[in-house]
């Protein structure tokens, strides 16, 4: 029989120092400030904002060095804080079309308003590690070329001329958008919440979603159309002011996903769309985003359901790195009670199953005993 | 609306989203530089809160709520009367509150060509390099296709 008891509040308190002593570390290597991991570590630093669903670079910054670089950790700790703050309101959309955009590719058109920008891209390169990095070597200044702003029009907006593709998604005209993080999920659920979810999705998890379908696990024939990453402005209304209130800036990445689709019972022969927008220049988040966001509009345009991706309870309810971290780890904490009843059920159950299988023996146990 | 009061709100919000794009440092510095007065009632804030910023399905489609942003507000009153607000992305406290004074400062007539000229001109002016700055340096990645010549003779 277990009995109840408590303790460990010593074991505690120390082992939050020892912590606190390792993620220093050597005291003669000086110690990260929060503006060399916004400006060094910059795309870690959009990783923690995006999943942990809050725009702020020196928050993130801080949870990355008060998690040790434990990215799912550093999100953790950022949705924690998002909880203490109060709520002013919901911003007016984005619009991505007037982006000050820092990249920008398309894979559907080479000649495209505005042109293929490259901007600071990992593509290309030749993925060998850089020994003058390592030394500290100065960096030169990029190059700049002068040239007149050109508007750089969304992707889509260009191959809507033809009609082949479908619009922008609608929702109905008084459909208000779902906040996943004031009403539970509910399924299904409608493509504004299931976007809202994949947006701070882990990007791991969607990402080999997004794989699945490429390999043939509700395959869907994906075009890159667009990926663009930059500025937006921000606006807030408010009563107290005539106009809506400029907030700044922020940072987003866009994925405009093109699928081919041969046409259902729902919907005729046309390019399909996924969609994928996320904090930051985070490109792979988005393109996996928008891939997943293509699956699970399976239902909506009369595709057979026949594969993980297309799955919109499975997906959505394990996105969620921080809710899935939490079932996971929680298995590490003392578990007595129930283990304790759980081996008892076991014995007992061993002990019959003995006894079937050799009664005689049982018997002459229990002969012995008598 | 008449044109004028129109014009009138154009301008208040395009300083203000000047204010709310500049760096808190700048502010102040530029403030103590113009002399500019920072006395004022704090009728709310500073304070730091949640925004949830939305996105369209699609880039034009229906909205949707993509994830939170910290912005701080704040809202003064000058001892001549006028009310100004701030909403600024992030949780400087002390460039909202300044902000706001700001504000209030542009909606008084005999101060806003000294706000706007000492002020919200500069900052406006160096967010403009900026930018300028980090357009050139996009361009300059820009992907300039050649048609290749077939090598036949």
């Amino acid at each position: 029989m277990y009995v109840a008891v408590k303790g460990g509040e010593a074991a505690i308190r120390n082992a939050h120092s020892l912590l606190a002593d390792r993620r220093r570390g050597d005291r003669s290597v000086p110690a990260l400030r929060l503006d060399q991991i916004v400006e060094q570590l910059a795309l870690g630093v959009d990783r923690v904002m995006s999943e942990g669903s809050l725009y702020d670079l020196e928050l993130a910054a801080l949870a990355i060095v008060q998690a040790r670089g434990d990215m799912i950790e550093a999100i953790f700790l950022v949705r924690a804080y998002r909880t203490t703050l109060p709520r002013f309101g919901y911003s007016n959309p984005i619009d991505t079309g007037a982006m000050l955009v820092e990249r920008r590719v398309s894979a559907t058109y080479k000649d495209l308003p505005g042109g293929q920008l490259l901007g600071p891209t990992f593509d290309y390169t030749h993925r060998l590690l850089d020994p003058e990095l390592a030394a500290g070597a100065n960096v030169a200044a990029p190059l700049r070329r002068e040239t007149e702003a050109q508007a750089m029009p969304r992707v889509s907006a260009i191959l809507a001329r033809e009609g082949l593709i479908e619009p922008d998604g609608e929702m109905p005209q008084d459909h208000v958008p779902g906040d996943i993080t004031r009403e539970p999920l509910e399924f299904p659920m409608a493509r504004d919440i299931r976007l809202q979810a994949l947006s701070r999705g882990d990007e791991g998890f969607l990402l080999a979603l997004g794989y699945s379908t490429q390999r043939g696990y509700a395959r869907n024939h994906p075009f890159v159309g667009e990926i663009r990453i930059g500025e937006v402005e921000l606006e807030l209304d408010v009563p107290e002011l005539p106009f809506a209130a400029p907030l700044g800036t922020v940072r987003v990445t866009e994925c405009q996903m093109v699928n081919q689709f041969k046409g259902s019972a729902k919907a005729p022969p046309q390019f399909t769309r996924g969609y994928g927008l996320v904090f930051g220049q985070s490109e792979r988040k988005a393109m996996a985003m928008a891939l997943c966001d293509r699956a699970l509009r399976a239902s909506e345009l009369g595709e057979d359901i026949i594969a993980a991706a297309q799955d919109e309870e499975f997906v959505i309810s394990h996105s969620d790195n921080v809710q899935a971290t939490g079932f996971v780890e929680h298995l590490k904490l003392p578990h007595y009670v129930d283990f304790q009843a759980e081996l008892d059920l076991v014995r007992r159950m061993r002990a019959e199953y003995e006894a079937r299988k050799n009664p005689a023996k049982v018997d002459e146990k229990r002969e012995a005993a008598e | 609306m008449r044109g004028q009061e129109a014009r009138d709100q154009a301008e208040r919000k395009a300083a203000m989203a000047t204010l709310a794009q500049s760096s808190g440092d700048d502010i102040v510095r530029l403030w103590n530089e113009a002399g500019l007065p920072s006395q004022a009632e704090l009728l709310r804030g500073p304070e730091t809160g949640l925004v949830t910023l939305r996105g369209r399905i699609g880039g034009g489609g229906a909205p949707f709520n993509v994830g939170e942003a910290t912005v701080t507000r704040a809202t003064v009153r000058l001892p001549s009367g006028q009310v100004g607000h701030c909403y600024a992305l992030g949780r400087d406290k002390q460039k909202a509150k300044l902000a706001a004074i700001a504000d209030a400062l542009w909606q008084d007539p005999a101060r806003r060509t000294e706000v706007e000229t000492r002020l919200i001109g500069p900052l406006r002016s160096a967010l403009a390099t900026a930018q300028e700055k980090r357009r050139a340096e996009t361009a300059a990645t820009k992907v300039d296709f050649f048609t290749m010549v077939r090598g036949e003779d």
